[in-house]
C-alpha cells in the first residue's frame, strides 16, 4: 500500500499577537510548526504502516526553501520518502491553484492507495485543499474523518459530523481529511532523528510535476485578497472583584434575573 | 500580476517586511533590502507602508470576458438537510442571502439535494427563496461528497447563478470545495461578513485568517459563480412568513452511483445539549484542571434549566473532553443568549467562536485575562469558589 500524507508548514497562529499601536501582526519570535492536523494525518498513516506490511509513506508539502523543515520532523516520525514542492511558480497560489499543484505532484509518485490531510491547516483554516485535490485527482473524498480500518482494497471510515459520526466503506483509492481526535501523534525517533539529519532534500519544480503554467500561483487563483486588516478591538464590560465569591455570585445571578435572562 | 520591488529605492528600512501578515518579505542578508517569496498573496498591504514608494502592484489586465460572466445572474444558497430536516445554516444564509440578492436585484435561489425530499421547499420559501431547485435522486439519498458535487455543478453549469452560499458544516465543507474545483470557481471559507458590490457584481467576503488575528477581504474577479462557506450561528436567522410561496424547480440528472457507502449513522450527542444550537452555554477551559471538573459545570448547566457545555481548545486538546463540545476557530461558532466561560484565558481563536454571544459572563482568577476583554460580566476569582455559589445563587 502507498499513503501520501500532504502536509503544511505554518507559522503557529497561537503566538501571534496584534501590536494594538500599529495594529500590525507581531510575528517576533512565532516559529514555523508542522500544521498540527496533519500530523494526526501522519500519525495515521504510520499506524496503517505498522498494521499493513509493506506499506510505503510519502509525504508530501508544497511551500518555500524553508519548509524542507516539516519533512525532516515527517522522516524522523517514520516516513519513507518526502516530496518538497517548490517553485516560485506556486507563489500566491489559493486553495483551487495550491490543490491543482499538490495534484499533479501526487500523480507523479508511485499511485497512491490513500492520501490523507489534516482536517485543515491553522493558519488559513478553510479545509479546502484536501477535497479538491480528492477532485483533481478522480478520488472519492471523506472530510473529518477520526478512524479508518483497511481490508481488502477498501477502507471503512468514521466520519464526524457537528453531532454524532457516520461509518462510510469506500474503495481505495481514496482521501480523507483528518481529525486530531484520529490518535496521538508520536513524536520523533532518535534514529529517525538521524535519517532526516542525513536528508539531502533536492526541490521539485513545477515543470518536473508537468504542472500546467496556466493554474499556477496567483494568476490562477480565481481568489483575490483585497484588503488585509485587524478585527475591531474588544471593548469589555463590567468587572468584579475583590470580593467574597458568594457575594460576586449572587450579584450575578440577580443581574440574570434582572436583565430577564433566566 | 504580483508585487514588484524597485531595488534601486528601497532603503530597507523594514517597514513593510513588519506588516506583511503572510510572511512572504524578508530582508536580503547582503544588503537589507527586500525580497519576497512564494507565500505573498498580492494583498498590497506592503505597498501602503513603503515610506519611498519602492512597492508596487503589477496588476494584470482583466483576462476574463465580461459578457460570459455577464452571464451569470442569481444568488443561490445550499440548502442543507440531513433526514429531511434543513438545517439551521440553511436558514441564517437565506436570511443573509435575501438582503444581498435585493441589493444585487437578483432571484434567490435554495438549491434542495436527496431523496424523498421536497416536502423541505415549504420552509425555504416561507425562509425567502424565491426558487427551490430540488434535485430528488436516490445517489443522495444519504450524504457522501461524490454525488452531491456532481449534482450541484451540473446545476450550477445548467443555470449559471453568480453566488452560491454553503454552510460551513461538516458535509458543505466536505463538498463544495470539490464543485468550485468542478465549476472552476473561487471559493472562500468560514466568511464572517458579507457584501456586495452592486457596479462591479462582486461579491466581497469577509473572514478570519491566522487564528482570528486578521482579518482579509477576499474577491474573485474573473470567475464565476463566486461562492462562499458561513459557519453555522454567523448570521441570524430571519423570522419565516407563513404561507410565502415561490417557484420549484424540479430537476432530474443522471447521477453516478455512489462510490461511497454509508454504514451506520451514530448520534454522539443524544443525552447532550448540542452547543452549537444552545440558548445557554457553560464552558470550561484550561482552569477547569481536568475531565472531572467539567461535573461541576454540568452542575451550573443544569441549574441554568439545561445549559450546553463547551470548551476551548486548551480542554479539548488536553482529552478532558471530546471534540464535539469545542468552541473557537478549530470548533464551531455560537451565538448563545448566556456564555458562560470558566477557566478559559480567551486566546483569539476561541473568542472568534464566541464573541457574538448576547451576553458573555467570564469566571477567571487572572484579572488581566483576554476574555475579560469581550465580557460583559467579569468575574475576577476562582471558578471553584465562584461556581458552586452561583449554582445556589440560581437555585434560589
Amino acid at each position: 500500500m502507498h499513503i501520501v500524507v500532504c502536509v503544511k508548514q505554518v507559522p503557529n497562529t497561537t503566538q501571534v499577537r496584534i501590536n494594538p499601536e500599529t495594529n500590525t501582526l507581531v510575528r517576533d519570535g512565532v516559529e514555523s510548526i508542522l500544521n498540527p492536523f496533519d500530523e494526526n494525518a501522519l500519525e495515521m498513516a504510520l499506524q496503517l504502516k505498522e498494521k499493513h506490511a509493506g506499506t510505503k509513506v510519502t509525504v508530501l508539502t508544497m511551500g518555500p526553501p524553508q519548509a524542507a523543515e516539516v519533512l525532516k520532523e515527517a522522516v524522523g516520525r517514520g516516513a519513507d520518502a518526502v516530496v518538497l514542492l517548490c517553485d516560485r511558480a506556486f507563489a500566491g497560489s489559493d486553495t483551487w491553484a495550491t490543490s491543482y499543484a499538490l495534484s499533479t505532484a501526487i500523480r507523479k509518485l508511485e499511485p497512491a492507495d490513500l492520501v490523507l490531510f489534516g482536517k485543515q491547516a491553522i493558519d488559513g483554516d478553510t479545509a479546502q485543499v484536501g477535497p479538491g485535490v480528492a477532485d483533481w485527482l478522480g478520488m472519492p473524498c471523506i472530510a473529518y474523518a477520526r478512524k479508518i480500518e483497511i481490508a481488502d482494497g477498501r477502507a471503512v471510515v468514521e466520519r464526524a459530523f457537528e453531532d454524532g459520526y457516520e461509518k462510510l466503506e469506500t474503495p481505495l483509492p481514496c482521501a480523507l481529511t483528518v481529525l486530531k481526535e484520529a490518535n496521538v501523534p508520536r513524536m520523533a525517533s532518535l534514529r529517525g532523528k538521524m535519517a532526516a539529519k542525513k536528508l539531502a532534500l533536492q526541490p521539485t519544480t513545477a515543470e518536473a510535476v508537468g504542472a500546467d503554467p496556466a493554474k499556477l500561483g496567483l494568476n490562477a487563483s480565481p481568489t483575490r485578497v483585497v484588503k488585509i486588516f485587524s478585527p475591531p478591538p474588544k471593548t469589555g464590560g463590567v468587572k468584579w472583584q475583590g470580593e467574597e465569591p458568594a457575594v460576586l455570585a449572587q450579584r450575578l445571578a440577580d443581574l440574570l434575573r434582572e436583565r430577564k435572562l433566566i | 500580476m504580483g508585487l514588484k520591488i524597485d531595488l534601486d529605492l528601497c532603503t530597507g528600512c523594514g517597514a513593510c517586511v513588519a506588516v506583511c501578515p503572510f510572511c512572504a518579505l524578508a530582508q536580503r542578508a547582503a544588503d537589507g533590502k527586500v525580497e519576497v517569496n512564494e507565500a505573498c498573496t498580492a494583498c498590497g498591504a506592503c505597498v501602503d507602508v513603503c515610506p519611498v514608494g519602492a512597492l508596487s502592484m503589477e496588476v494584470a489586465e482583466k483576462k476574463a470576458d465580461a459578457a460570459a460572466l455577464d452571464a451569470f445572474r442569481g444568488l443561490w444558497v445550499f440548502a442543507e438537510q440531513r433526514g429531511g430536516k434543513v438545517q439551521e445554516v440553511a436558514f441564517e444564509l437565506l436570511g443573509e442571502g435575501r438582503v444581498l440578492a435585493d441589493k444585487l436585484g437578483v432571484e434567490l435561489g435554495a438549491v434542495l439535494l436527496g431523496h424523498q425530499v421536497q416536502d423541505c421547499a415549504a420552509t425555504l420559501f416561507e425562509h425567502g427563496a424565491d426558487k427551490v431547485y430540488v434535485v430528488d435522486h436516490p445517489a443522495l439519498a444519504a450524504y457522501t461528497a461524490e454525488p452531491y458535487s456532481e449534482a450541484m455543478s451540473a446545476l450550477i453549469r445548467k443555470y449559471k447563478p453568480e453566488v452560491v452560499l454553503a454552510g460551513a458544516t461538516s458535509m458543505g465543507r466536505g463538498f463544495i470545495a470539490r464543485v468550485a474545483i468542478q465549476v472552476n470557481a473561487g471559493l472562500t471559507a468560514d466568511c464572517t461578513e458579507l457584501g456586495v458590490d452592486v457596479d462591479q457584481r462582486l461579491l466581497l467576503q469577509t473572514r478570519p485568517a491566522f487564528g482570528g488575528n486578521i482579518m482579509a477581504c477576499i474577491v474573485c474577479p474573473d470567475h464565476r459563480p463566486q461562492m462562499a462557506t458561513v459557519r453555522p450561528k454567523v448570521f441570524k436567522q430571519p423570522a419565516p412568513t407563513a404561507g410565502r410561496t415561490g417557484q420549484l424547480v424540479a430537476e432530474k440528472l443522471d447521477l453516478k452511483d455512489p462510490v461511497v457507502k454509508v454504514l451506520e449513522t451514530v448520534n454522539a450527542m443524544q443525552n447532550e445539549v448540542n452547543v452549537a444550537g444552545a440558548e445557554f452555554i457553560v464552558t470550561g477551559g484550561r482552569g477547569v484542571g481536568g475531565p472531572e471538573n467539567f461535573k461541576l459545570l454540568a452542575e451550573l448547566a443544569e441549574a441554568l434549566g439545561g445549559a450546553a457545555i463547551g470548551a476551548s481548545r486548551a480542554a479539548v486538546d488536553a482529552g478532558w473532553i471530546s471534540s464535539f463540545h469545542q468552541v473557537g476557530q478549530t470548533g464551531k461558532t455560537v451565538r448563545p443568549k448566556i456564555y458562560i466561560a470558566c477557566g478559559v484565558s480567551g486566546q483569539i481563536q476561541h473568542l472568534v467562536g464566541m464573541n457574538s454571544s448576547d451576553t458573555i459572563i467570564a469566571i477567571n482568577k487572572d484579572p488581566d485575562a483576554p476574555i475579560f476583554g469581550v465580557a460583559d460580566v467579569g468575574i475576577v476569582g476562582d471558578l471553584f469558589q465562584v461556581v458552586p455559589e452561583l449554582i445556589q445563587a440560581l437555585k434560589k
